[in-house]
């Protein structure tokens, strides 16, 4: 075999080995801040790969000046557009920070942010808290109510699930993830048993933890009416769980996928921190009643970190009803996507199975060759969100990672192997 | 989607669409085709995918636009030249539906199907055998990937180039691995007939074969004969040349030396290279079983004792089970039945290449001077003052960007129909082979042209290369073409016999 | 040679390359890439077969085909 090959299969062989050996732990919520020292003032993390004010999307736009206003840096919406404008903020990706965010996914200093734990390396990943459904700032919505909402999140929630996490050895996830698959989640558009879970998991800590009976009601209440509760956490996982996979030589399995609303990227492990980048695709899915394509934003946010763990789109078959509502097709058609989405993995991870195939374990470890091969996009499964910033969710989808990110990296890693 | 237009000749349209993303079988494309080309209106259509060897066939077609010379390998190709716009439209609007047909149906459609090779595996654990039929271009990159899987591979596929055939097959050697092919396009195992293959009886008779058609015909013929076949593998063309060096046919003799099952193996192929064939021969003479040898068109080589050189595939078949047709043909045409007066020409229309070659064999053997498009040794090069002609209409040249004949019989109609036209032709010579992946009747095909044909024609004399279980059932077939008025042979070489025959007859 | 424990979990096993599958003991296991007529003949006979639904390598690219064809393992 030649050394290109040895290189080649040995990388990979410690790339899979390191996701599949992740221990993720929900240990802890803090200030981002704490959690990330090089938040400062001024500084605004964002979803996807970097970008520039001028080339952002409404929403984003819309979320970067709820976000200034809300930290402090400026009066009102207008005027923290016009800074934005001028260069006053340093705006990185939430990538760079062990950090996620779903949608718009803006993270700055005094936000709390989920701590998940990879106890099998010892890195951190961290992740804003989910704020609900409706108009709120992943969406780009950036009123009174989303302000208020996150003031709520940083000074009681966050502090008070924080507290209740510190008080126990932590929630282990992939377990809970587990279990979750077999009740109909996916982690990406459907994570309402998994946030059912965490609840129970959460609940008699909380009680125990938080002596003001008003707070822990409004506390259990929030989560409970948030279906996409754990999005978040899962996020984090995500995000634990690929960390270590990053910078193994030669390694051709991907590390992230992220989107801006503009660009999309992807990380490979043997490539290092380099994006790859290429227009945002359009998610193709239904709308809720009032809305249409017509309305949709660009495809948006950190969350397809789940699909690099073999969830979200690839765990399709474990959502049926996903399948079918989300314009993929009828519900027989989610185990057929799940069945193509392993044509270009190098794995099954056999700790997250699926009943409805037999048990089979969800397709892992995205591999740019076999994505290039076969012609086969990773598919993500995506809230649409609309166009104008902080109207929120106006429909869900089906979209695809663009092929040209792949083609790209491959070039890269071909001449970073010598064979170009 | 784009389109584009250019002016052809005259007033016709020449018309283009390209679609990115869209991949179907040349098999599907072609009879979409023909479904098009059928419109009325269209001077010519077709469907390809944009790789640039198809491109320079459209090109030379006066298919393409500026559009069209665009695509590429991933894209499909709408060419169409028209009588005028509207038609072309119509043709487009055709093709779109042919193409959102559903191409799985009923059970099907809820199966998935993987695909790769690898994810096939995957499925199918036990799989010990992968049959390649994609383009020439990408065939030599998907048998690698079988054999990196461990499974022997059969390339029915052709066009795939010298150096990859040459590694492959090295590759091959070194995993114990046999490469079926290239241009392979039959091969039986165990009674499987795999793509084009005729339902054969099982026996002790092995059949290794540079050529689809030889082996047909030499299977038919072992199980017409009262014999049977244990197994037939298919080398490809090249194998037996020196850039290849018999590195299948060492395989397949290995594979059959060792097998139980068979105790006489019969070896056709066109003439080796002299290198190649000595050693082939010091193989064969270690061996405990028995051969017959048929190198087409070879001249005389001595062989080892436990062999025996023969000149055409009905001798081997022959001495390989014991027996002469004669004690089991049925069918002899009516000698009496002569040509018209003024015709002196042979003109053989044949689908098989093989079959073309053993035609030309006994007409050397009776030392009659013939020309061919594939010729062999001591046969000249077809020309347009050729006098006696035998035809390969399945060599290369004339399915480029069309259907084999075997597949599609309206390819070898124009040219039937043009030589019982023509008042120099006293013969008319067909093959027609059946079997798996051949059309499905053939012979009525045949007799519907010369049921249109004028009384005053040519002699027709045709044999059928195949068997009763045949899917088209040989003995039915051959009943078709008699009630047409076709003269019957037994067997290809006879058939060739019957026409030197006739025509001595005439004077 | 590679061997089952060499791959990640869930990874089709490769063959020894010292003992090769037989290609004539008992029926023909096919996988069939290409013209589907050939799968669905073998199928109509109870031949073990299964298609492969194939496309061109990235998709027609034969730039990017070479350089898979140099980084695949």
């Amino acid at each position: 075999m030649s050394d290109v090959r040895q290189v080649l299969r040995e990388a990979n062989a410690e790339a899979v080995h390191r996701m599949l050996a992740a221990e993720p732990v929900l240990i802890d919520v803090v200030a981002a801040a704490d959690a990330i020292p090089e938040l400062g003032e001024g500084m605004i993390l964002h979803a996807g790969p970097p970008i520039s004010w001028e080339r952002m999307c409404g929403p984003m736009r819309g979320a970067v000046a709820g976000i200034a206003v809300f930290e402090g840096w400026a009066n009102d919406l207008d005027a923290a557009a016009a800074l934005a404008a001028q260069g006053a903020f340093q705006f990185r990706p939430n990538h760079d920070f062990a950090a996620v965010g779903p949608m718009t996914g803006m993270t700055t200093a005094s936000q709390p942010v989920v701590v998940v734990e990879n106890q099998a390396s010892g890195n951190r990943a961290f992740c804003t808290i989910n704020e609900g459904l409706g108009k709120v700032m992943r969406f780009g919505g950036n009123d009174a109510s989303v302000l208020t909402r996150l003031a709520w999140l940083r000074d009681v929630l966050g502090p008070a699930l924080g507290t209740a996490l510190r008080s126990s050895k932590g929630i282990e996830l992939k377990s809970l993830v587990a279990r979750g698959l077999t009740m109909g989640d996916e982690m990406h558009q459907r994570n309402v048993a998994c946030s059912s879970l965490l609840l129970r998991s959460l609940a008699a800590a909380l009680a125990s933890t938080c002596g003001d009976r008003a707070i822990l009601t409004r506390i259990l209440s929030f989560i409970a009416s948030n279906d996409q509760f754990f999005l978040n956490i899962a996020m984090a996982m995500g995000k634990a769980i690929t960390d270590p996979v990053r910078d193994i030589k030669g390694a051709s399995v991907v590390t992230a996928m992220s989107r801006n609303g503009t660009d999309f990227g992807i990380r490979v492990s043997g490539l290092g921190d380099e994006w790859f980048t290429a227009p945002v695709e359009m998610p193709d899915g239904l709308y809720f009643p009032g809305f249409s394509a017509l309305d949709a934003n660009p495809d948006m946010g950190d969350s397809t970190i789940v699909e690099t763990i073999g969830l979200g789109g690839f765990a399709m078959a474990a959502a049926p009803a996903v399948a079918g509502f989300v314009g993929a097709g009828a519900p027989s058609d989610a185990a057929h996507i799940t069945h193509t989405m392993r044509e270009i993995t190098l794995t099954e991870n056999p700790e997250w199975t699926i009943p409805a195939l037999d048990y089979q374990g969800v397709p892992t470890a995205i591999d740019i060759r076999r994505v290039v091969e076969t012609g086969i996009a990773p598919m993500i499964n995506t809230g649409i969100a609309h166009r104008e910033p902080g109207v929120g969710q106006v429909g869900a989808g089906v979209v695809r990672a663009p092929l040209a990110c792949f083609e790209s990296a491959l070039w890269a890693l071909g001449k970073r192997l010598g064979v170009t | 989607m784009g389109v584009g237009k250019a002016t052809g000749c005259d007033m016709s349209v020449v018309f283009n669409q390209v679609r990115t993303g869209v991949f179907l079988d040349s098999v599907v494309l072609m009879r979409i085709s023909r479904e098009l080309a059928d419109l009325e209106g269209i001077e010519e259509a077709a469907l390809m995918i944009g790789t640039p060897s198809n491109l320079a066939i459209l090109e030379r077609a006066g298919l393409l636009s500026e559009l069209g010379r665009q695509a590429g390998g991933g894209d499909l190709v709408l060419a169409v030249r028209a009588r005028d716009a509207a038609t072309a439209e119509v043709a487009a609007t055709e093709a779109e539906r042919a193409l959102e047909r559903p191409s799985r149906t009923g059970s099907q459609a809820e199966t998935w199907q993987p695909r790769t090779l690898r994810s096939a595996c995957s499925v199918m654990t036990d799989a010990n055998f992968a049959l390649v039929s994609v383009p020439g271009d990408f065939a030599a990159a998907e048998a690698r990937k079988a054999l990196r899987l461990g499974l022997h591979v059969m390339i029915f596929s052709d066009n795939v180039p010298l150096e990859e055939e040459v590694a492959l097959k090295r590759e091959a050697a070194e995993a114990g691995l046999l490469v079926m092919g290239p241009d392979c396009g039959t091969v039986i195992i165990g009674g499987v007939p795999l793509a084009f293959a005729n339902q054969v009886s099982r026996g002790d008779i092995g059949l290794i074969g540079a050529s689809g058609t030889g082996i047909q015909e030499v299977s038919s013929l072992i199980t017409r004969l009262g014999g049977g076949v244990s197994h037939a593998l298919g080398v490809g063309g090249r194998d037996l040349s020196d850039a290849v060096g018999g590195s299948s046919t060492f395989a397949a003799l290995k594979l059959l030396n060792n097998d139980p099952g068979t105790r006489h193996v019969v070896l056709i192929s066109k003439p080796p290279s002299t290198a190649v064939a000595k050693s082939i021969l010091t193989e064969v003479a270690a061996s405990d079983k028995t051969f017959s040898i048929c190198f087409i068109g070879a001249a005389p080589l001595s062989v080892p004792s436990n062999a025996t050189l023969l000149r055409t595939l009905k001798a081997a078949a022959e001495h390989a089970v014991g027996t002469s047709i004669n004690a089991v043909a049925k069918e002899w045409g009516d000698g009496s039945v002569l040509p018209g007066a003024g015709r002196s020409r042979i003109v053989g229309l044949f689908c098989g290449g093989t079959l073309a070659a053993e035609a030309q064999v006994v007409f050397i053997d009776e030392a009659v001077s013939v020309a061919s498009n594939a010729p062999i040794p001591g046969v000249s090069q077809l020309v347009a003052a050729s006098h006696h002609v035998l035809v390969d209409l399945g060599d290369d040249s004339y399915t480029r960007g069309r259907p084999h004949p075997m597949i599609d019989p309206t390819v070898r109609e124009g040219e039937l129909v043009r030589a019982l036209g023509d008042p120099t032709v006293a013969v008319v010579l067909l093959d027609v082979v059946i079997g798996h992946g051949a059309h499905v009747n053939p012979a009525s095909a045949i007799a519907r042209v010369l049921c249109k044909a004028s009384p005053d024609r040519p002699v027709v004399i045709a044999s059928v290369t195949g068997t009763k279980r045949d899917p088209q059932d040989r003995d039915a077939q051959a009943s078709i073409l008699r009630d047409a008025g076709v003269l019957m042979a037994p067997t290809n070489a006879d058939a060739a016999r019957l026409a030197l025959t006739c025509l001595s007859l005439i004077d | 040679m590679s061997k089952t424990s060499e791959l990640p979990p869930g990874q089709s096993p490769l063959r020894v390359k010292d003992t090769p599958v037989s290609l004539i003991q008992g029926s023909p296991r096919v996988i069939n890439v290409g013209l589907s007529g050939f799968a669905e003949a073998l199928a109509a006979q109870g031949v073990a077969v299964i298609q492969v639904d194939w496309s061109p390598p990235a998709r027609g690219d034969a730039d990017l085909a070479t350089l898979l064809s140099k980084l695949s393992d």
